[in-house]
């Protein structure tokens, strides 16, 4: 039946057959068509530069989907992984920024200014190994991975899972985000660290540098999107899914639950680190406002908005909520709280699927029904009535949508 | 420390166990709430500090209005207040219960993320018709002095009221789920509801008021809070956290948890206010509850329970 509708069918129908049979390669290009191409070619470097600090938040969204969407395990501290990383990179180029010509006016030159300014007379020994750039890159991913290893094997470990877990994670984020702004002299406190300029003598502040920054968030972040899409395709994908409906049978399968949710948030965690380190070099500061409780909330909106077991939803659901958010708290702040407290409710209420729950729902039945269209007038021609291909419908949508 | 005497050190020790206990009072009266919502009825209720803020500002309120046509009342309106926080909050807790939570029952985590774009509404509710600046109700004479039992200690009377309002509704919450009907029916819906549903209690009824009189709780810590603060849209979502972190701490399902939870936490944070910064204080402490709870994962008073 197939083999006939694609030989009789246009190149258009041939298309959308092909984009239907492969239907995750498809949505691949699509994104990568539009963060690669259709962004940088329609708007200019200032706008450009926002979709670039969005497309970072959307790193945690992806992690997101794979430790809560598959994993079942909601975690409100991604910010935390988020500012680590962030911070990691921020206190590299700190460093950088603050080399002796340009901080002789202070009373120790060759330290950063908020040190100065809080009395401190040395460089704190947790800020030495961030003088190198290749230990600032190990351990932009390696110090979050660490925490969320700890985390989750005291909590894992001990089979505290779901509501708990959040809390905890709740309670990890409102302590390093109390522990940023108390601690001024070794953190830069509230304000976070400024005035970053260069990395490696390469002026990041540059038009150049942000397209070539955009570019390179861009990329990892669909290297990510595949890598993580490619993960959850595999053995480990499947089992996070069972995990999450049903963890007792999992585990009387002789599989190791508590290695296998470690495993998704160490994982979730050094994406979130890896979008923080990206938004530190493209925003070039960095503060405990995107370290603490109520970013990492809104963070859980954009993957949900996306549709929690979508790893192309995140990405959608990241620009979409933050595109939002600037549009309307530039033309109507007061309605903005109200819009994204609405947005809550309304996806967990009435659309638990997101985005991706309404494509699957809505812009395939159309995509089908263009297909059967392009088929028809094709196939008039020839008196023979073609049927859509009923089989692929159903094979994509029945794992997901079973929530 | 050497320039203080013992005396002193005493009297300072005194009043900074008495500020942890207004502090106490205050976490207590929400976490009493939530534990019922959360630990009974196993609803994440992130609004649940707005239903403070909505205590507080009724209680503002009503100390506006007295001090403007009721003069008479200037006194009084506070126990007043307590009464209408009370109601005005369980009501509005009727009402989300209504439209929004009794949908979500089955999805703990869902609860979670619908209530808190609850609580940012809310939270803009509150910023559009009271403004953003904090307000504070106008405190009764008889509430503004202090009691010295000593030279040297001094303790503030509107403590001591938060202190004893903090005790009537504890006391309440008791007697209500442990010597009442209604708190068998509570009871016995958390631990069976299908059971319960068999042996003819509406468990559906039971739900709503519950939770709506977890709400009314924090109403009432609202209200005992104008007492010791100033109230702004998001003073409740400040204590959230510490709320949440009480009941789990405590054992979700057990209210002496609860209340022995809620103490070492006000305790601890006051007393280590004093010897280090606030910050760091607020650090610790929560990072002690954290490491105690990698411990004891389902609190200090789990009750174990076959699920």
């Amino acid at each position: 039946m197939s083999s006939e509708t694609k030989t009789n069918a246009s190149p258009l129908g041939k298309l959308l057959a092909f984009a239907q049979a492969n239907r995750e390669l498809t949505s691949f290009l699509v994104l990568s068509a539009l963060l690669l191409v259709l962004f940088p070619l329609t708007m200019g470097i200032f706008r450009l530069n926002l979709v670039g600090k969005y497309l970072t938040y959307a790193f945690v969204a992806l992690g997101l989907v794979i430790c809560w969407g598959y994993g079942g395990i909601l975690s409100l501290g991604q910010g935390v992984f988020f500012g680590l990383g962030g911070y990691c990179m921020a206190m590299f180029l700190k460093l950088e920024a603050s080399d002796p010509q340009s901080t002789s006016i202070q009373s120790t030159p060759g330290i950063p200014d908020f040190m100065d300014w809080n009395q401190l007379t040395a460089l704190p020994g947790f800020w030495k190994p961030f003088q190198s750039l290749w230990a600032t890159f190990i351990a932009v991913p390696l110090i979050p991975a660490l925490l969320a290893l700890l985390v989750s094997v005291a909590m894992f470990k001990r089979r505290v899972g779901g509501v708990y877990f959040a809390i905890i994670t709740q309670a990890v984020a409102a302590i390093l985000s109390i522990l940023i702004i108390g601690q001024q002299g070794y953190t830069g406190g509230v304000n976070g660290i400024t005035d970053l300029k260069t990395l490696k003598g390469w002026d990041i502040r540059s038009d150049s540098a942000k397209y070539i920054l955009y570019f390179a968030n861009a990329f990892l972040l669909l290297a990510g999107v595949w890598v993580s899409s490619r993960m959850l395709k595999s053995k480990v994908g499947r089992l996070l899914l069972a995990m999450r409906d049903r963890e007792d049978r999992v585990r009387f399968s002789g599989y190791d639950v508590a290695n296998l949710k470690t495993f998704a948030f160490v994982f979730a965690a050094v994406l979130s680190a890896i979008g923080g380190a990206m938004f530190t070099l493209q925003v070039g500061f960095m503060s405990p406002s995107f370290v603490g409780i109520v970013p990492s909330i809104e963070m859980v909106i954009c993957a949900a908005v996306g549709g929690r077991d979508s790893v192309f939803g995140a990405v959608y659901g990241t620009l979409l909520v933050n595109f939002g958010k600037t549009f309307f708290s530039e033309i109507f702040p007061e309605l903005w709280l109200f819009m994204i407290g609405a947005l809550f409710i309304g996806v967990v209420m009435v659309f638990p699927n997101g985005l991706a729950g309404l494509n699957r729902q809505k812009v395939m039945g159309a995509w089908e029904g263009l297909r059967t269209l392009v088929s028809k007038v094709r196939g008039r021609n020839k008196g023979t009535p073609l049927l859509p291909d009923g089989s692929a419908v159903a094979g994509g949508a029945t794992l997901k949508n079973d929530l | 420390m050497d320039s203080l005497s013992m005396s002193e050190l005493w009297a300072i020790f005194v009043m900074q166990s008495f500020n942890g206990l207004s502090s106490f009072s205050v976490l207590l009266l929400m976490a009493l709430g939530l534990a019922i919502i959360f630990g009974q009825m196993g609803v994440i209720n992130m609004a649940h500090g707005e239903f403070l803020t909505i205590g507080a500002y009724t209680t503002f309120v009503l100390s506006e209005v007295s001090q403007r046509w009721m003069p008479w009342m200037q006194g009084s309106y506070f126990i007043l207040a307590v009464v209408v926080s009370f109601f005005i909050a369980a009501s509005v807790g009727l009402l989300v219960e209504h439209l929004m939570i009794r949908h979500l029952y089955r999805r703990p985590l869902d609860t979670l993320l619908a209530t808190w774009g609850l609580s940012l509404i809310m939270q803009q509710v509150f910023r559009s018709v009271f403004g953003a600046k904090e307000v504070s109700a106008t405190l009764p004479d008889w509430l503004m002095g202090s009691v010295q039992p000593t030279e040297s200690i001094d303790i503030p009377i509107n403590g001591l009221l938060v202190m004893g309002l903090t005790l009537l509704m504890t006391a309440g919450v008791f007697v209500g789920l442990f010597k009442t009907r209604w708190g068998v029916w509570v009871r016995a819906t958390t631990q069976n509801r299908v059971m319960a549903g068999a042996a003819g209690i509406n468990t559906r009824r039971i739900d709503k008021y519950t939770f709506a009189l977890g709400c009314g709780l924090a109403g009432v810590a609202g209200a005992a809070f104008t007492t010791i603060g100033s109230t702004g849209p998001t003073s409740g979502s400040l204590y959230i956290v510490d709320t949440f972190l009480v009941v789990v701490f405590g054992g979700a399902e057990s209210l002496v948890g609860t209340i022995a939870s809620a103490f070492s936490i006000a305790q601890a944070q006051s007393t280590s206010e004093f010897f280090l910064t606030g910050s760091t204080a607020k650090v610790l402490t929560l990072l002690a509850v954290i490491l105690i709870l990698m411990l004891r994962p389902h609190g200090l008073f789990s009750i174990r329970v076959r699920r």
